[in-house]
């Protein structure tokens, strides 16, 4: 089983006519993903590689597929206002690809969030991923295998090591979520950890962090509490000098806050198993669990 | 992008922030018409750099104070030739320092007492900030951790904007009264304002002053803008002071790489930001030092390859590279084709570790070995760290 997305879910794929769009929604599709529609406003009535319609507006699409879920692959200046339709359109899943949003644009998407039952996984993000069931991302699906070890990552090629890890372990993962690198996004490691640990599914959890902001610590302070599952945890990020942004936008030590160690420091404290090198993420994780 | 204090003093005075009056200069030659067009008396020299702590800084010639309140203008012209083209090294700079290419000279406020007035971006909810405190002058996490009573912080709704009331909060937290409560009512409000039109990601006002007349004004100021907005503010991405950048790291900007300088000695280039963060921290953890942050993105080809290569080898530095790829949908064999093409068309004297993983890496690994370069492969990401930790260590 899984969160968020499974065989069932319905994708449109917002910017699917653009280079990337159309390029991740073939491989998408290879993967097995049910994408029923496209949006490319002014394009609508197009059929994208013979297979999936074209829609002007995220409401006809819905209206006329029963789209559920969104990919949202719309280019920077354009993408806030594209979050917000699939909003509004009443889509409960939107994941958005897209680096480079503009923070401001992001804080006012997060407003209209908390006030709606959308779900958004990013920006700037690989995107999510049920093993052999949904592919909504940019991730390579070869590497992922079914299974029941949920993922939690800032970053894209970090995960994919993480999760190539566990499959040649022969460990797979019930869904891996890649919940972007930006100072605001929607899911936070805290909320993915909550739905997996309601995931009966779910036997075990990897949390992936980096520096910048405190999410990883909140995460922490939740999984003392609440959760039962084994966790392991990797923080990117110890070499990084402060004040600098370390190619992710929110990957920022700033005034002493959002540092490796502290987050370390507050996941031990947590009971979380956390890996020393990137090399041990799932090495890591089997320490504190066999299946 | 950060901007300097001269500049952030300008779009000050554009939004109405009252800051004391004063006149840059580039060139020894231009210091006596920038002092004369300041009004008789004392003048305060200030070094323009992007760090913090000039006041407490020391120039590499041993020249103390990167700020210089002083009596006359003729100590102030000495003063500023001390300065310009000096290295000024502060907290916040490293041992290198930072050469001043701009001295700011201003008129000398009487200062009744010192405030601190910021707003930024608050991750935790999503929201700016504003942070204000009576301390002034002094670093803001040492009174938040030594007297965070002392801190107001107001929460502003993105999609509302700064309310007349959450400004008057600020000012009565500051403990302002009568005129000097309108002016920093009025100060916070233009504030916010200019923070939200520019997208900024920091304003910083410290220390923000009550004069010995009863005005409040911005004595400092400090300015970063979100680079992702920076596309709709050509305005503001013409501050951009290429001076304060590492030449690396501009020249890797023109080729859409992701560069940070570092001073270890071990180079690494890395598809993705959080590997290559976590690339830099396996080579630390088997005991060498990266020279750098290098993100070549998800879809790099032969040319950025070349480009990374030659970017990495100008830093006379660095002693070994570690090439650490997990192929995705970019696949291993078009990576290491790339770094094959690029190891030939760049000159690579120091010892090269390539680890692949991902897609192909079987077929990559093989045109590796087939070629006849000196390239050393790994299987795992510990083992191409160790290995290239080992080698450089030895070169």
């Amino acid at each position: 089983m899984s969160v968020l997305v499974d065989k069932n879910t319905r994708v449109v794929v917002q910017g699917i006519t653009g280079n990337n769009g159309s390029f991740h929604s073939r491989q998408c599709l290879e993967y097995g993903t049910n994408i029923v529609a496209g949006v490319t406003p002014g394009k609508g009535g197009q059929i994208f590689d013979d297979k999936v319609p074209v829609f002007d507006s995220v409401h006809q699409a819905v209206a006329e597929t029963g789209a559920n879920a969104s990919l949202v692959f719309v280019p920077p200046p354009f993408a806030a206002d594209s979050i917000l339709e699939a909003v509004d359109a009443g889509v409960g899943v939107v994941i958005c690809i897209t680096e480079g949003i503009p923070t401001r644009d992001m804080a006012e998407v997060k407003q209209v969030l908390d006030k709606s039952s959308t779900v958004l996984i990013g920006p700037n993000c690989p995107g999510i991923i049920t093993p052999g069931e949904c592919k909504m991302g940019i991730m390579p699906g070869y590497i992922h295998k079914p299974g029941k070890v949920g993922v939690i990552s800032r970053s894209g090629t970090l995960t994919y090591e993480a999760v190539w890890q566990l499959t040649v372990r022969g460990h797979g993962q019930s869904t891996c979520i890649g919940i972007g690198g930006d100072p605001i996004i929607g899911t936070t490691h805290m909320d993915a950890v909550k739905l997996f640990n309601a995931d009966p599914d779910t036997d075990a959890i990897i949390l992936i962090g980096e520096i910048g902001g405190s999410a990883e610590e909140e995460a922490a302070a939740y999984i003392k509490d609440f959760v039962n599952k084994p966790v392991a945890a990797f923080i990117a990020g110890m070499t990084a000098p402060p004040g600098r942004r370390m190619g992710h936008a929110g990957a920022i030590v700033s005034g002493g806050s959002g540092t490796a160690e502290a987050k370390i420091a507050a996941l031990k404290d947590a009971g979380i198993a956390v890996a020393e090198t990137p090399s041990v993420i799932a090495d890591t994780l089997l320490t504190v669990y066999s299946s | 992008m950060n901007i300097h204090e001269f500049q952030a003093k300008v779009l000050f005075e554009q939004y109405g922030i009252p800051v004391p009056g004063g006149q840059t200069a580039q060139r020894r030659e231009d210091f006596e018409k920038a002092l004369n067009a300041l009004p008789d008396g004392g003048v305060v020299v200030k070094s323009q750099i992007h760090a913090g702590g000039r006041g407490k800084g020391t120039f590499t010639d041993g020249y103390e104070g990167g700020v210089q309140v002083l009596a006359t203008k003729e100590e102030a012209l000495e003063s500023a030739g001390r300065m310009l083209g000096n290295t000024l090294v502060t907290h916040q700079t490293g041992p290198v320092g930072r050469k001043v290419q701009t001295v700011y000279f201003t008129e000398i406020s009487q200062i009744e007492k010192e405030y601190y007035l910021a707003i930024l971006l608050d991750r935790a909810t999503s929201k700016p900030v504003i942070v204000a405190s009576t301390e002034g002058g002094v670093d803001i996490e040492k009174v938040a951790s030594e007297a965070p009573e002392k801190i107001t912080r107001v929460f502003i709704d993105p999609i509302h904007g700064l309310m007349p009331y959450q400004a008057r909060q600020v000012a009565l937290g500051l403990g302002f009264k009568g005129v000097a409560f309108r002016q920093a009512v009025k100060i916070v409000q233009a504030l916010y304002r200019l923070f939200h039109e520019k997208d900024a990601s920091l304003v910083e006002i410290n220390p923000l002053i009550l004069t010995k007349e009863g005005n409040v004004e911005a004595l400092d100021a400090k300015m970063g803008f979100d680079d992702n907005a920076l596309y709709r503010h050509e305005d503001i991405s013409a501050l951009r002071d290429l001076n304060e950048e590492d030449p690396k790291e501009v020249e890797a900007s023109r080729h859409s790489l992701n560069y940070i300088a570092l001073d270890g000695n071990i180079a690494c280039m890395v598809n993705g930001a959080g590997l290559a963060m976590a690339t830099m921290d396996i080579i630390k953890h088997f005991g060498g030092n990266p020279a750098n942050f290098l993100d070549v993105g998800g879809g790099a080809n032969e040319e950025q390859v070349t480009q990374a290569f030659k970017i990495i080898l100008s830093d006379p530095n660095v002693k070994g590279i570690l090439v650490n790829i997990f192929g995705g949908i970019m696949k291993c064999d078009i990576i290491a084709a790339g770094i094959i093409g690029a190891a030939k068309s760049v000159h690579i004297e120091v010892p090269l570790v390539v680890r692949l993983e991902g897609t192909n890496v079987d077929r990559g690994k093989q045109l590796l070995k087939e070629s006849d370069l000196a390239i050393n492969s790994a299987d795992s990401l510990s083992e191409a760290a160790e290995k290239i930790v080992q080698l450089a260590a030895q070169n």
